[in-house]
């Protein structure tokens, strides 16, 4: 790795905390480059640490691993729209994640996420406008024998019904307004 | 100078040729004036392998084959007008044309697209499925050239013509499966692209109506895919370097 | 350099300290009970013990995966040199309830124990999972006192590559992550290849929906992983490994970084393991929600960093992988077998099974089924017995309509083939595929042409685009699906959609589209009727 690549991201002889960018968040990306000797190898690595620590991709963080890695923009854009999941938009308050894997299918799971969403009028895999709540799906969350699976702001629900999932989310909701 | 490699025997649908040993099926079908429909292959490119328009048969075993990356091997049976691969070709084109906006009386390439040679040739007259109709936003901010995405088949010729020839990167496919969409890079518009060099090598490859010239009318786009081959031709052998540079 | 770990002391300590109490309460803490909240449950056993002054009577052992997780949270009372007993649905107030009549009791408490004799567990045959449920995952102790880390010594101390490649052809393993490819001829083209620098990837992309096996033995079981890594390092001559996990098992990749950091410690990886020539660095890398990386080259793209998309082969990983290196790739399922051969060798392992799909095989059983969980059989066991055995059969009276395995790379097979072992020349002949070991479990409610058309969505979702066939093929398919689905199709759009299965069959460009068709062929080959009961014609004269 050839000394000019290391200084790209300015992690040089800097104070910590006070990054060039003015947002001192992007020291934790430069620190995880660092360990990971700017190898071009670490991008998916690298966008999972700026998600974790941004809360979403945005383009200027897109942009600064680009450079930091000495990669084409394009490339690095084509990669983090590949993968399912990174986002590219600030997450809403609330997060409902419906299990649509094989198990949870059988037993329902589509109807779960077509009342939540007409309830709460979000598409699922997006965000409320008033950015209230964000519908995901995920894959398989490999829980199946709890099927129907439900992830409500992290917590891990077994054997949803439409009903028992509508009025949680909306007990959730309520509570903030 | 003379070829010294060693050649093979194969045949295409039972007609004897003369292949060389590190050639791919197309290139060898190519050399013996063997038609083989293909369209993400292009010379002096890397091999993508992703149309699937060339596929072929060989000998008993039942597995198709992309003829642009499979090598020869001594008496090879290479099939490639059977019932099976032309119904296969067909639907492919099918598909292809039902993906995006393929339609020809509007296009700047009408009677110069090899999209459009290539359904002439596998006689697809109709489309079976429905079609897509995408509404895909057309990127015409460079001063030179216009990018239509719905007439966008993603051979990739422009990606890696961009990245392997000019070497600037300024193309790459975002998304995947049917949302695939090629992306200047971080999603910009053309025109404000840092990296583009406006060499024109990607519009010379494309081979439809996606990439064009700015200003063209209908059918007045042709492109220039050859070109590519001789740029490669020429810098492997070092053509445009002093002896003394050509190390 | 430290001094590596000696084995046999840490296995006298550990039998030590299991004697210390005279009880002994071990807690299933593996996800499936976590959601069903065993943290609560274990948190109240360990506050119970410290309040009561049982500290000296009692250990509290959390522990990984039991296999019958609809029950859970499972807990287990072992008393020293005694008896056992299992109970299931322990909430924080039973798990009290339960320490109480045992210590204090002497006695169980049959309202919630479940009897370990019924065929769930005794029908088992556990190689993969044998530490499920008994060690704590955690400590690398734990691990060494059951047998870990003993076949790498043996391997590296009194074998060469070469044996250690000849037992694995004896034992006559096939990789578990789909297609059955033999694992010796894998390794062996590997330890053929030419070059110093060769790379061994244990493939952890489990997307299967319905499988999680690969998460469980991450999670649960991570040194035997390591262990298999390193067994086939050694029989291969390579020197780095990556395990490659998808983001979605968090806990998996929280585990494996932490067990490979404690290996490094123990001299069980790094440079000299165990004081002999043999280094080997492991390294954990992480996947970013795409179902086709579970293909081989497509993985390899995405551990350099790149979109996962597959490329041609030839040439195989094996000759040109990662970073254009040799490279094998393994399926963590696999990789969980070595050890265990090693050990016991490779005879044993071609004992168990049938002769030519041998050992044993984890599936996870879901859907509409009584016992829901993680099971191991002897390959070769037929489908009625893990179906009405093992999981209970259907319950609430209905009957069984098919059995899914293979997830959206397989099939649906009918209750007419109920009677086939289940191993992978039986399932590919049904239509179907052995996969990774999802076997989801439908009753007669369940419509086949909708699980046909939730299959294509996901192959549809997770095309990489790359070529024609899959990228707009399974568009079509699902399309035609939806419109049959919706009771608007007709005759020709069966036709048509079975014309197209067999483009995207043949000439799609890697396993995932080739396989996308499997569930609308199998399901058309054994429900057609009800497909034909959908179209616009038959609904229009009947």
């Amino acid at each position: 790795m050839s000394d000019t690549m290391r200084s790209v991201a300015g992690a040089s002889n800097r104070q910590q905390g006070d990054h060039p960018s003015g947002d001192n968040r992007f020291d934790l990306v430069d620190k995880h480059l660092k360990r990971g000797r700017y190898a071009q190898d670490q991008l998916i690595e690298t966008l999972h640490v700026a998600q974790d620590v941004f809360g979403f991709l945005s383009e200027d963080i897109l942009v600064y691993v680009a450079r930091a890695l000495k990669l084409p923009p394009s490339m690095v854009y084509g990669v983090a729209t590949f993968y399912e999941l990174f986002t590219f938009d600030p997450p809403g308050d609330h997060s409902c994640t419906v299990c649509t894997g094989t198990a949870c299918f059988v037993k329902g799971a589509d109807e779960i996420v077509a009342s939540v969403s007409n309830t709460y009028n979000v598409p699922a895999g997006k965000t409320a406008e008033d950015n209230s709540l964000t519908l995901k799906t995920a894959r398989c969350l490999g829980s199946c024998s709890l099927a129907p699976v439900v992830v409500f702001d992290g917590d891990v629900l077994s054997h949803q019904t439409s009903e028992s999932t509508v009025s949680l989310v909306g007990a959730a909701l309520g509570g903030d307004a | 100078m003379v070829d010294r490699r060693q050649t093979v025997a194969v045949t295409f649908d039972g007609v004897d040729a003369e292949g060389v040993v590190g050639e791919s099926v197309l290139e060898c079908a190519r050399r013996n004036g063997v038609t083989i429909p293909s369209l993400c292959f292009l010379e002096g490119l890397s091999v993508w392998g992703g149309c699937r328009i060339c596929v072929v048969e060989v000998a008993e075993d039942h597995r198709l084959r992309p003829a642009c990356a499979t090598q020869v091997v001594p008496d090879m049976e290479i099939k490639i007008e059977t019932p099976r691969l032309r119904a296969y070709r067909k639907s492919i084109l099918e598909l292809l044309f039902a993906e995006g906006n393929h339609v020809c009386a509007v296009c700047v390439s009408n009677g110069k697209c090899e999209l459009q040679d290539m359904a002439v040739h596998c006689g697809m007259d109709h489309v079976r499925y429905d079609y897509r109709s995408p509404l895909r936003e057309i990127d015409a901010s460079h001063p030179k050239y216009v990018f239509d995405p719905n007439r966008c088949i993603l051979c990739t010729r422009c990606v890696r013509v961009c990245d392997e020839i000019e070497g600037a990167h300024v193309w790459d496919v975002s998304y995947r499966g049917e949302q695939a969409l090629l992306v200047t890079e971080m999603n910009k518009p053309w025109g404000e692209s840092l990296s583009c060099t406006w060499c024109g090598k990607c519009v010379a490859v494309c081979p439809t109506g996606s990439l064009a010239y700015q200003g063209r009318a209908i059918g007045e786009m042709e492109h220039d895919p050859v070109m590519i081959k001789r740029l490669a031709v020429a810098r492997s052998r070092n053509e445009w370097l002093y002896p003394e540079e050509s190390k | 350099m430290a001094a590596p770990i000696d084995l046999h002391e840490v296995t006298e300590r550990e039998r030590e300290e299991r004697f210390r109490t005279r009880w002994r309460v071990k807690a299933c803490a593996s996800t499936a009970c976590q959601s069903a909240g065993a943290g609560q449950t274990i948190k109240a056993i360990e506050d119970a013990v410290e309040a009561e002054d049982m500290m000296l009577e009692v250990q509290v052992i959390p522990t990984g995966c039991m296999g019958l997780c609809s029950a859970g949270p499972l807990v287990r009372v072992l008393r020293r040199g005694g008896d056992k007993a299992m109970y299931q649905k322990v909430t924080p107030e039973t798990g009290i309830k339960i320490l109480k009549s045992h210590v204090l009791d002497e006695e169980t408490l049959p309202e919630h124990e479940i009897d370990t004799e019924i065929p769930f567990f005794s029908s088992q045959e556990r190689v993969v999972l044998a530490n499920g449920g008994v060690i704590n995952p955690d400590r690398i102790e734990s691990y060494v006192a059951h047998g870990g880390y003993l076949a790498l010594e043996k391997a590296l101390k009194t074998m060469k590559p070469k044996h250690v490649l000849e037992e694995i052809r004896t034992s006559g393993l096939r990789g578990r992550g789909g297609a059955g490819y033999p694992t010796a001829s894998k390794w062996s083209l590997l330890a053929a290849a030419p070059g110093e620098t060769k790379y061994i990837v244990a493939n952890g992309d489990e997307g299967d929906p319905g499988a999680y096996m690969d998460r469980t033995i991450m999670e649960d079981d991570p040194h035997r992983l390591l262990e298999g890594i390193a067994l086939a390092a050694y029989a291969t001559g390579a020197n780095q490994a990556y395990i490659y996990v998808r983001a979605e098992y968090p806990r998996a990749i929280e585990r494996l970084d932490r067990a490979i950091r404690v290996a490094r410690r123990n001299r069980l990886l790094g440079r000299k393991i165990l004081d002999t020539k043999f280094d080997l660095s492991v390294e954990v890398r992480i996947g970013a929600g795409a179902f086709v990386c579970g293909e081989e080259t497509a993985l390899l793209a995405s551990i350099e960093g790149r979109r996962g998309i597959p490329r041609l082969r030839p040439p195989y990983p094996t000759e040109k992988g990662l970073w254009g290196e040799p490279t094998m790739i393994n399926n963590v399922e696999t990789l969980a077998n070595i050890a265990p051969i090693i050990n016991n060798g490779g005879e044993w392992f071609a004992s168990l099974g049938t002769p030519k799909s041998t050992g044993t095989k984890v599936f996870a059983l879901a859907g509409d089924i009584t016992h829901t969980g993680l099971i191991e059989v002897p390959m070769g066991t037929k489908l009625r017995d893990i179906v009405e055995d093992i999981g209970g059969g259907v319950p609430d009276g209905k009957g069984f309509k098919a059995a899914q395995t293979g997830g959206p790379s397989g099939g649906c097979i009918p209750a007419k083939f109920l009677d086939t072992p289940v191993d992978y020349d039986s399932l590919r002949e049904l239509g179907s595929i052995m996969g990774s070991g999802g076997l989801i479990i439908m009753n007669e409610e369940v419509r086949m042409p909708d699980v046909a058309k939730y299959f294509m969505e996901f192959s549809m979702d997770e095309s990489c685009g790359k070529c024609t066939p899959c990228r707009a093929g399974t568009v079509q398919m699902h399309n035609l699906l939806q419109r049959i689905t919706d009771g608007d199709g007709t005759k020709q759009d069966i036709r048509d959609l079975e014309h197209l299965c067999s483009v995207v069959r043949d000439a799609s460009l890697c396993g995932l589209g080739q396989a996308a068709p499997n569930p609308v062929m199998s399901t058309l080959q054994y429900f057609r009727s009800e497909y034909s009961a959908l179209l616009r014609e038959e609904v229009a004269h009947g």
